[in-house]
């Protein structure tokens, strides 16, 4: 965090001069270690073992927060009989299908509970079998189960979109099946010796952590955890989040001040172009993507997709308003509110499956804005031969970037797989404005919107995306105009009319954060959410942004300094949703609404006003009472109880065990990354059986416990360069700091390949061979994993062939493979081989890597 | 060193802030302003020069100074040239600070950007922001290199089908000829419905990727008309 998120640190460094405990636990030791309490250096990829074996001990000691888990987690409720766990069978839960590669998850159910909804993408999995069941007698249930989980939720909207009936529960915990004690026993071989055993760290070391952390959670204390894509981009990511889910909610640190788990994001609004997602599986607020199979109307979709329960029960006001706000007039009740001008999906359209398109040539055209995926994505060959099978690409950016490039310089044309003269992309490079010349949002790591103004104007050719957009949009209306065809409907019924200023008639960006608030009927901006309505009265953008706007003022543009404020800073910038500091801040108070303890009180029940009150908005209905036990029926919010702290979720509980939502399992799993050097000291599985891959001759994957490729590698960010260097290497500043690729490696490691200090070394994977300075440095530890003693090397990702500061890429080390619940690549740990001195260069180079091939028997790369 | 960066990881070791706040600043500078720094008015310096007598001269003499004055180690005023008493910050001189965000990670440090007859001049840390409290890391400091960065491009490059180099595009012509190529590949990627008679009402003709760099509202654009134009295939750097 010290290196790549530098100033945030500095509250950090604040807790530490106020008596917290820093501990750092990183494969490396970095400037965060160095000022940390503790620094527990461990193997890339072994994070589930060691958070399995922080549960284990929670539980086994009895040091679980046992008034918060009883009052705000599914802790009590039981699993159904036929739920098989990984300790009997073999590393793998039931429900597996190892012909499909996936999970059928109806035997993680709760007792009592009839089925609930899936995890995202899962739909065209069971859409045949759907299919096949409408010819057999016993349909029903089996047809709606199937229904269910084939929805589409991206793990927010349907979450147990169908749970119908209460699940049983044991208050005691004391029941064989009650989720406590299935936890219990899913985690009871991750001990202290065991995770010493994967992680490479000593078992003391582990114990000062489990100690260290579960004293610091009280009434009185509460602990954060900290994380950034080291836990994302693995191939059991979403997992490695359950994992420190749990641990929290079992130690009482979510909704609390000082607590929660708090992801590092890396760009200025990464936040927010998932908030509005230029994403494919979503529409703004996390709405999930209408699939093709069941939605075929927009009540089934919301029956298949919507909870009844929770603040997702609102899902039709929120989707009916931002079909208003797209389609206008257009979208009338009795068009179902333009609900089919909505592509549907099929299936996976991510990142990684558009470019094995590209490669296919089954997708023609690409534009890149403001990323540099021929250097920054995993895979780097597979992403330049996408750009090299395109009929045009748009690059918007400031600098000439490798992706702009790559058919003049790429590393293919050195090797000669490509030539420029046959490459037949059109290319077209277009110059954005940077920050400086454009006003708008964004939002940051703590979902806070902050407005940036406009300080000058950008340059010559130079646009914001708002105006390369807008008016791409328009001209593309015009060329459109007059058509007939109905698939040409919802381009020309599209809202898009911004008022523009100056001679390049830039839309106002003020206008289009008020589309994105939303208005009522008498076309007054909206004030919160709950405003909205399912009748079409009501537009909104992106409904959890709701209140951005409120009254015409823009809440994002709000500046009261800090040093006039108390420490929420609830007057600097709008956090969503409804400008709330800190989600769930309900468990911040017990079951009765008092707060846990007056050092850590942060939001409670003020019986005499009848109200919620405290520092920060809170996250309930202001004058829901503590008692307030729901009817039989209700829906929407008022299906949870005056406890229900966890108000997305339909039963409103924290859970610990996810009997739905997840593709790969109710509860995390070790499973060992997909190249690993060594085997799986806790299960009999080696790695995730859900996982995704790639198999092409472009993406050719390691032999895991390869002696060819002995050793792990990780890559990271430097403070001093950004991700792939578009906004960095091309600056004096910054690559004079950090003027050179290099990897870091133990001195241990250098003696045994014989690499020198400052001098060379090539680095050997399956898809290609790429050079680095070295540094020898104590800062990366062998460590002894089972019986053997695992090397790691650092690898800073930064570089490609443009810019001031020059270097192999070292995502084209990498190979593809996914998580199967968001399709994130695993790029923080893969394996390699080392040698000293530099690559060869041209065709030399993919001889060289064949031969590395040939000999772990991996079969032979290629461009096709 | 650049005096930005330098400013911040002094102040950083010395547990400040790592951007000093600029009337501060201003007011008590007397650290070297950096070699691109805009000089005062000349007429004010020649002035000077013109009534200088002797004592003056031996005044200008830095060991003269160093040795009668009040400051022996040679660190401060002693060793001050006209020229670089005359220096003043950048940032004194400026037209407009404007209120923005730094453009690297998402902490979302708060800054100050200093605008000179329409140009940034400087970008320090905004000392308001609660977020950041004037601080600044190594890239935010480095973002006035960013935004005035000699290698920028700010004209349109085209690259035609197999062709071997760039060439010269005028904007209206490059949107206009994107247009018409969104508007074919739509056509060609269109899906009605797939094999078994499921609607899709799609085009897999092309895709976007990229949106962790921009704001909210540009992202919200290219979502709406993506999907009005039944584009599924939009990605950025969150998957990544
Ligand atoms: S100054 Fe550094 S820490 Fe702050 S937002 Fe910019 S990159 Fe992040």
């Amino acid at each position: 965090m010290a290196e790549a998120h530098p100033v945030g640190f500095q509250w950090v460094m604040e807790a530490k001069a106020r008596g917290a405990t820093i501990i750092h636990v990183d494969p490396r030791f970095t400037r965060t270690s160095a000022v940390a309490d503790l620094h527990v250096p461990f193997r890339a990829g072994a994070d589930i073992a060691f958070l399995g074996g922080l549960i284990n001990y929670v539980l086994s000691e009895g040091k679980d927060f046992r008034e918060y888990v009883t009052t705000f987690t599914n802790a009590a409720e039981i699993v159904g009989e036929d739920f098989v766990d990984t300790e009997d069978m073999a590393g793998i839960f039931s429900g597996y299908n190892a012909e499909t590669g996936r999970y059928d998850p109806i035997s993680w159910q709760l007792e009592g509970v009839d089925y609930e909804a899936p995890a995202a993408g899962m739909r065209d999995h069971w859409e045949p079998e759907l299919r096949d069941e409408t010819n057999q007698s016993e349909q029903g249930r089996q047809r709606e189960h199937h229904a269910a989980i084939g929805s589409d939720t991206a793990g927010g909207a349907g979450d147990a979109a169908h749970a119908t009936g209460s699940p049983r529960r044991d208050e005691t915990l004391q029941h064989p099946r009650c989720v406590y004690q299935v936890l219990k026993r899913h985690y009871a071989r991750y001990t202290p010796e065991a995770v010493s055993q994967v992680c490479g760290m000593g078992v003391d070391e582990f114990l000062a952590v489990a100690r260290a952390i579960t004293e610091n959670s009280t009434r009185d204390r509460t602990t954060a955890w900290v994380y950034s894509v080291g836990w994302t981009h693995h191939s059991v990511g979403a997992q490695y989040i359950r994992g420190a889910a749990i641990l929290q909610t079992l130690l009482g640190n979510m909704g609390r001040p000082g607590g929660g788990i708090l992801a590092l994001r890396g760009h200025a609004s990464i936040q927010g172009s998932t908030d509005i997602p230029t994403l494919y599986d979503l529409l703004p607020g996390y709405i999930p993507m209408p699939n093709a199979h069941l939605h075929e109307d927009l009540r089934s979709f919301l029956d298949a997709d919507a909870a009844k329960t929770g603040f997702w029960g609102n899902m039709d006001t929120y989707l009916v308003s931002l079909l208003k706000a797209w389609w206008g007039d257009a979208a009338t009740a009795e068009n179902d509110f333009a609900f089919d001008y909505l592509p549907r999906l099929t299936g996976d359209h991510g990142t990684y499956g558009i470019v094995r398109d590209q490669i296919d040539r089954k997708t023609y055209g690409y534009f890149v804005v403001g990323e540099n995926p021929a250097v920054g994505h995993a895979n780097g060959k597979m992403q330049r031969l996408g750009l090299a099978n395109l009929d045009w690409l748009v690059v918007r950016d400031m600098q000439m970037i490798e992706t702009a490039t790559f058919w003049k310089d790429g590393p293919e044309i050195e090797t000669g797989e490509l030539r420029t003269e046959d490459i037949g992309t059109e290319v077209f490079f277009l110059p954005c404005a940077n920050h400086t010349e454009k006003a708008g949002t964004f939002t940051n790591t703590q979902r806070l919107l902050q407005w940036r103004r406009e300080a000058v104007h950008p340059p010559a050719d130079a646009r914001s995306e708002l105006h390369f957009y807008f008016h791409l949009g328009k001209r593309i209306r015009e060329k459109l105009a007059g058509s007939t065809d109905d698939r040409d409907r919802p381009i020309l019924d599209l809202t898009w009319d911004y008022p523009t200023f100056g001679v390049h008639e830039e839309p106002d960006p003020e206008a289009v954060l008020a589309e994105i608030n939303g208005y009522d009927a008498d076309g007054n901006h909206l004030a919160s959410y709950t405003e909205l309505k399912a009748d079409g009265s009501t537009t909104a953008g992106c409904w959890i942004y709701t209140g951005v706007y409120k009254d015409g003022v823009n809440q994002a543009d709000r500046r009261k300094p800090g040093t006039e404020q108390d420490w929420v800073a609830a007057e600097w910038g709008w956090a969503w949703p409804a400008n709330r500091r800190t989600l769930y801040n309900r468990a911040s108070a017990d079951a009765d609404g008092k707060p846990w303890s007056e050092r850590k009180a942060y939001v409670w029940w003020d019986a005499e006003q009848g109200t919620w009150t405290g520092h920060d908005i809170p996250d309930v209905e202001a004058t829901k009472p503590p008692t307030y036990v729901p009817e039989d029926g209700a829906t929407r919010q008022d299906a949870l109880s005056g406890t229900d702290a966890f108000i997305m979720q339909t039963d409103g509980k924290a859970w610990l065990y996810a009997p739905a939502g997840l593709a790969d399992g109710p509860m995390p799993t070790h499973y060992e990354p997909v190249e690993s050097p060594v085997a799986n000291l806790l299960h009999e599985q080696q790695d995730n059986p859900a996982l995704e891959r790639i198999d092409r001759a472009w993406n050719r994957i390691n032999p895991s416990q390869s002696e060819v490729y002995p050793y792990a590698f990780l890559t990271y960010r430097l403070t001093e360069h950004h991700t792939a260097g578009g906004m960095s290497r091309f600056l004096g500043y910054l690559s004079e700091l950090q003027p050179e690729f290099f990897c870091e490696v133990s001195p241990a490691l250098a003696a045994e390949r014989h690499l020198e200090h400052l001098g060379w070394a090539t680095l050997i994977s399956a898809r290609t061979a790429i050079e680095a300075r070295v540094l020898v440095t104590e800062r990366m530890k062998p460590l002894r994993i089972g019986d053997r003693v695992v090397h790691q090397i650092g690898l800073p990702y930064h570089w490609g062939s443009n810019g001031l500061s020059t270097g192999d890429p070292a995502n084209d080390l990498l190979g593809v493979v996914m998580d199967p619940n968001v399709h994130i690549q695993e790029s923080k740990v893969a394996t390699c081989d080392i040698q000293p001195g530099r690559r060869p260069r041209g065709p030399a180079l993919l001889e060289f890597v064949e031969s590395y091939r040939r000999k772990a028997g991996v079969e032979p790369g290629g461009i096709t | 060193m650049a005096p930005a960066v330098f400013n911040t990881v002094v102040a950083g070791y010395l547990g400040q802030a790592g951007s000093i706040p600029v009337r501060l600043r201003h007011k008590h500078c007397h650290t070297s302003p950096g070699p691109d720094a805009v000089p005062e008015g000349e007429n004010h310096h020649v002035a000077r020069r013109a009534c200088m007598g002797v004592r003056t001269w031996l005044g200008e003499w830095p060991i003269f100074r160093q040795a009668t004055g009040p400051d022996p180690l040679g660190r401060g005023a002693a060793v001050q040239s006209p020229r670089t008493q005359a220096l003043g910050p950048r940032t004194a001189d400026a037209d407009e600070v404007v209120k923005s965000i730094c453009p690297y990670c998402a902490v979302g440090c708060g800054q100050n950007v200093y605008v000179r007859d329409g140009r940034v001049t400087q970008i320090e840390g905004d000392p308001d922001s609660p977020v950041s409290r004037g601080r600044l890391c190594p890239k935010g400091s480095a973002s006035t290199s960013l935004v005035t960065s000699p290698s920028r491009v700010t004209t349109v490059k085209y690259r035609r089908p197999h062709g071997t180099e760039w060439e010269d595009l005028d904007l209206d012509t490059a949107l206009d000829m994107i247009a018409d190529r969104v508007i074919d590949a739509r056509r060609r990627g269109w899906q009605d419905t797939d094999d078994e008679g499921r609607v899709l009402r799609r085009t897999l003709g092309f895709s976007s990727l990229g949106g962790a760099t921009l704001d909210n509202e540009e992202n919200y654009l290219i979502k709406k008309l993506f999907m009005a134009l039944g584009a599924i295939q939009v990605e950025n750097q969150a998957r990544i």
